[in-house]
């Protein structure tokens, strides 16, 4: 079975259809995608669905991956978080460095990417190869996959003069962009249903899950997914479970991915262990990055799934937990809002005593918490799957090749 | 009279930031009077395209941004019982949000003042069209086709065309009067569809129903 045809199991032959008609036009394109690792990061989740989408869709679509010094992902790290608003130091030494493995990637794809219609340059890291491409045939666009809606200005101004060149610059909501003389394209990010992360679970390995770690299926499970840090108020979360334990025998499961390179991230570890106490119904489990099918898992097997963040990118766990019909208490903040529609698929926080309440709430109204997962899993399915993602694409994909103009015919 | 078939076409929508945002309401109505008319557009019209709810609290981005970040329930009201179709241009549909605006800013002056939790950013869109080449020359033939409408093309055909035909109608009702008399009852009942208030899931079904009672009605009478 083709891609095209699992996926039109899950969204509907429609949807697949409406996909085809799009694509007609770009039959044979040269599209090329740049990023900067084929294995780990949401960018590289991304761009092992959308290659092969492409394909299928008769686009000639490419995947190529730079390659750099260790100096040089030290400094687009630092980019990275200055672009979310860290501050953070900049020595010339660095600059440098990002030109020049910019320039010798730029060397080493010169002829693909000469001869590319249609160039995406995924982040920070390969941003500087377009002006090593003098002679580019086709139009290049500049994806940013980052909250840079409040960046450490002396990043984004060493940036901007490297993307301002770009056709068009793609955003995941209208408040993460910064202003560029292109236009700036918003395409919220997705989820995969047939990936490791989403995909249908056995209900015998779902039973598995309690035994192995230690969680008793009879009573609530209340789940957060998140990397540990202080914007995820992982804290305030263990709060919440003892304001609802006062009533109710819930258990909570903390889990999320280590940080052994973010000082900041194992400080806030020791402080949640030391939160949780010895409360043996407070799980704080530290999973590697790719443990995939063990978050699926637990997403499963919760009751209610919490994102309490304070400050929150798009937030694909909202989505994914979602997906799996599970109604959503969520911080009020960020790609949250776009996503826990308040009463209906969830509930939108500001406090731990805000969390308690609605976690109660969904406990003693059963029939409601059924009914909002119910309504999360069909927001998912019309709004926030690849295929929503994929249209996106090929939509501005026209809007870049036919420049700016409002109304695009394609006949 | 030789009438060419409905064509159908589809349509899909890519939102695009315009950079501009502003944060107390008093700037929005500022910049209400400057923004390009497709940014209004989009923000009433847009959402049906993009990834929102199916059941929103308020139909329009405007209104659920003064409900959302500044909390008044009364001018969300307002902003939200303001029916774009009922304007002749968007034009005269800025003039309305800035009169709407300005009057609740007249009634309670600390609204000025009022620093709310997020900002309203402008977005336009740009909208690509194309054909599906599916071609009907009967109404029955066009009914029995509607349930697989996709969402792009209930928007092109039912919502799009009022910007783009004359007289602000809808490509079903366009055509049908092509054919004079004969199908005008139908295509008045279309024109009578209220494509706000609504999605486009509804929309498709509601157009499907009229165009059902009318055949069965027509069948009756012969």
């Amino acid at each position: 079975m083709t891609l095209l045809e699992q996926y039109a199991q899950i969204v509907g032959e429609d949807v697949i259809h409406h996909l085809e008609l799009l694509a007609a036009n770009l039959q044979g394109m040269k599209v090329v995608h740049v990023n900067s690792t084929r294995e780990g990061g949401g960018v590289a989740e991304i761009l092992h669905w959308l290659i092969p989408l492409k394909r299928e869709l008769g686009i000639d679509a490419q995947w190529e991956v730079i390659s750099g010094t260790d100096a040089f992902f030290s400094f687009t790290k630092l980019m990275h978080n200055g672009l979310q608003g860290k501050r953070v130091e900049l020595h010339p030494g660095h600059l440098a460095e990002y030109e020049r493995v910019n320039e010798m990637n730029a060397e080493s794809l010169r002829k693909t990417l000469e001869e590319a219609d249609l160039v995406f340059i995924h982040d920070p890291q390969p941003a500087a190869l377009l002006q090593f491409i003098p002679n580019r045939r086709g139009k290049w666009i500049w994806r940013c996959h980052i909250d840079a809606s409040r960046p450490f200005r002396p990043v984004w101004k060493f940036l901007r003069t490297f993307v301002e060149p770009y056709s068009a610059s793609i955003w995941s909501l209208s408040e993460f962009a910064q202003p560029l003389p292109h236009p700036l394209y918003l395409v919220a990010p997705s989820i995969d249903p047939l990936s490791e992360k989403n995909i249908e679970l056995d209900p015998d390995e779902l039973s598995a899950m309690h035994y192995k770690w230690g969680l008793d299926p009879e009573r609530p499970i209340i789940t957060q997914v998140s990397r540990f840090d202080r914007f995820k108020d992982p804290i305030g979360v263990i709060r919440a479970y003892r304001m609802v334990r006062e009533f109710s025998p819930i258990q909570l499961v903390l889990a999320g991915g280590g940080a052994a390179d973010d000082p900041e991230g194992e400080e806030m570890i020791r402080r949640v262990k030391e939160n949780a106490g010895t409360d043996e119904d407070v799980h704080v489990l530290l999973l590697p990055s790719d443990d995939h099918r063990t978050i699926n898992a637990f997403q499963r097997i919760s009751d209610i799934v919490i994102q309490k963040s304070t400050r929150e990118g798009f937030g694909l766990t909202v989505t994914e937990a979602m997906w799996k019909s599970k109604p959503v208490i969520g911080g009020d903040t960020g790609g949250i809002r776009l996503q826990v529609v308040d009463h209906h698929t969830g509930f939108l926080v500001t406090s731990p005593e805000g969390a308690a309440l609605r976690i109660r709430y969904l406990l003693k109204h059963r029939d409601q918490l059924k009914e909002m997962g119910e309504k999360g899993h069909n927001f998912v399915l019309e709004n926030f799957l690849v295929t929503r993602h994929l249209r996106e694409y090929l939509t501005l994909m026209h809007a870049v090749m036919f420049e700016t103009r409002e109304r695009i015919e394609t006949w | 009279m030789q009438i060419d078939p409905f064509a159908v076409k589809d349509c899909a929508l890519i939102a695009v930031a315009t950079g501009e945002h502003v944060v107390t309401l008093r700037e929005l109505k500022d910049k209400l009077g400057t923004i390009p008319t497709s940014c209004i557009y989009y923000h009433f019209w847009g959402g049906l395209l993009r990834p929102r709810f199916d059941d929103p609290l308020y139909q329009n981005d405007f209104a659920i941004w003064t409900w959302r970040g500044i909390h008044d329930k009364t001018l969300a009201e307002r902003l939200a019982v303001i029916d774009p179709k009922g304007f002749k241009d968007l034009e005269e549909l800025r003039r309305e949000l800035i009169e709407v605006i300005e009057e609740r800013l007249d009634e309670n002056e600390l609204l000025s003042w009022v620093i709310p939790s997020q900002r309203f950013h402008f977005v336009r869109s740009q909208i690509v069209v194309f054909d599906t080449g599916k071609r009907f020359s009967t109404i029955e033939e066009l009914s029995e086709y509607i349930p697989h409408m996709s969402r792009g093309v209930i928007f092109y055909h039912l919502i799009d065309a009022r910007r783009r035909t004359p007289l602000g109608r809808n490509d079903f009702t366009e055509w049908l009067m092509g054919y004079g008399e004969e199908h005008q009852e139908l295509a008045m009942r279309i024109a009578g569809i209220d494509p706000y208030f609504t999605t486009l899931s509804e929309l498709r079904n509601e157009l499907h129903q009229v165009f059902s009672v009318y055949l069965r009605e027509r069948r009756g009478r012969s």
